[in-house]
């Protein structure tokens, strides 16, 4: 079995991870093993995207809906490889029958959901599911773990992904609009 | 004049079929979708490379995809019914664009949804799940309808495909006896990792 060594984000001087988040989370998703990649995209998602859809080591999937992926992250599991899923907020509801899969099953599960509808939204459209989105995942049985600056992104995905690999977790990362809020789409 | 959005109910029983593509079994990894083609599995036989779901409706072909990615040298068979595969509609796009070749879809279409007092599904009133999978681009679908054509289906899986196959076959909507598989997923999971040379986990 593979653990997670990564070496700590802040040793590569040459990056600012308050800015470069997504380039240092691949790192940590690669460095954490993860060789399968689902997603619904969403625009705080798409350097991350773009990396994996490049890396030869990495399958990646393109998604009808959120859901298709949790089940995709159970059947790679038990054939031995690590997934990661990401999607945004709304893409969470869609998923939540699917969710007593790993739940029942005691699967890994890592998913990154970029948050809508909660700071500086123009689409009113997101609000309920944004408001939804912690609450639902843990009704369901999901540990949420939250993060609003590069740093802490980086950190929190480092350690969700040891409890999800290494402990049989299913954790949902939520990444604060706050942050992503600062990108220019 | 034929009704075009109606099809004709399957005859073959349905333990048959499924115990007649799984007999002599090797180098396929089997994934069950919930209610009856788990139970139509867990009859043929009980074994470590079975992988039964319980719930997760619209799951089991996409678990298929996962593990036919994660272990390409393997060939992976998902037997699901025609209201599982209904509520996974998309699925069959996003299976034809991930195009693995080692993964095969089999509906064991009743025309019913069986586990909740046979109600009559989509694709008695003409939904074609095959032809649905061809225009997404699965490289291989039909519709079969006899014994000797789910004897020859047995054949395909050890024959190299360029896509992934859905195959539909028609089945009478008839409840044989129930064949429970064990509701603990984690001992399932268990089970066929180890199968596979992994860790409890």
């Amino acid at each position: 079995m593979h653990s997670v060594h990564s070496k700590p984000i802040e040793a590569d001087a040459s990056r600012d991870v308050g800015d470069d988040w997504p380039t240092a989370l691949y790192d940590v998703l690669k460095a954490a093993n993860v060789r399968s990649m689902s997603y619904v995209p969403d625009a705080g998602h798409s350097t991350l995207i773009k990396l994996f859809g490049a890396d030869p080591e990495v399958v990646s999937n393109v998604l009808t809906t959120e859901e298709e992926g949790v089940a995709i992250a159970a059947g790679a599991w038990l054939g031995g490889t690590r997934s990661v899923l990401l999607m945004q907020s709304s893409g969470v509801g869609n998923c939540i029958n699917m969710l007593s899969l790993p739940v029942m099953g005691r699967f890994p599960l890592l998913m990154i959901v970029t948050m809508r509808g909660e700071w500086a939204e123009f689409n009113p459209w997101q609000v309920p599911m944004g408001r939804a989105t912690q609450a639902a995942l843990e009704a369901v049985g999901i540990r949420v773990m939250r993060a609003e600056t590069g740093k802490d992104v980086v950190e929190t995905v480092e350690a969700a992904a040891a409890l999800a690999y290494e402990a049989d977790q299913q954790i949902a990362v939520l990444i604060g609009q706050r942050l992503l809020g600062r990108k220019k789409w | 004049m034929t009704d075009a959005r109606t099809s004709p109910p399957g005859i073959l029983p349905r333990r048959d079929v499924v115990s007649a593509l799984l007999e002599g079994r090797e180098n396929l990894l089997v994934v069950t979708g919930l209610g009856s083609p788990s139970y139509d599995v867990h009859a043929a036989c009980d074994r470590d490379d079975n992988y039964y779901l319980w719930g997760a409706m619209g799951g089991a072909a996409l678990v298929g995809l996962g593990l036919a990615q994660a272990r390409p040298d393997k060939t992976v068979l998902v037997l699901t019914g025609d209201g599982e595969q209904l509520m996974a509609f998309g699925s069959l796009a996003t299976i034809a664009v991930a195009a693995p070749k080692n993964l095969n879809v089999v509906v064991i279409d009743n025309q019913h949804f069986g586990e909740t007092g046979m109600q009559a599904s989509h694709t008695g009133h003409g939904v074609d799940l095959a032809e649905v999978a061809r225009v997404c681009g699965f490289a291989e679908t039909s519709t079969i309808r006899s014994m000797d054509d789910v004897i020859a289906l047995r054949g395909a899986f050890a024959r190299p495909a360029s896509g992934p196959r859905l195959v539909v076959i028609k089945v009478a909507a008839d409840n044989p006896p129930r064949s429970l598989p064990s509701r603990d997923a984690v001992y399932i999971k268990n089970r066929f990792r180890a199968h596979l040379g992994y860790g409890a986990g």
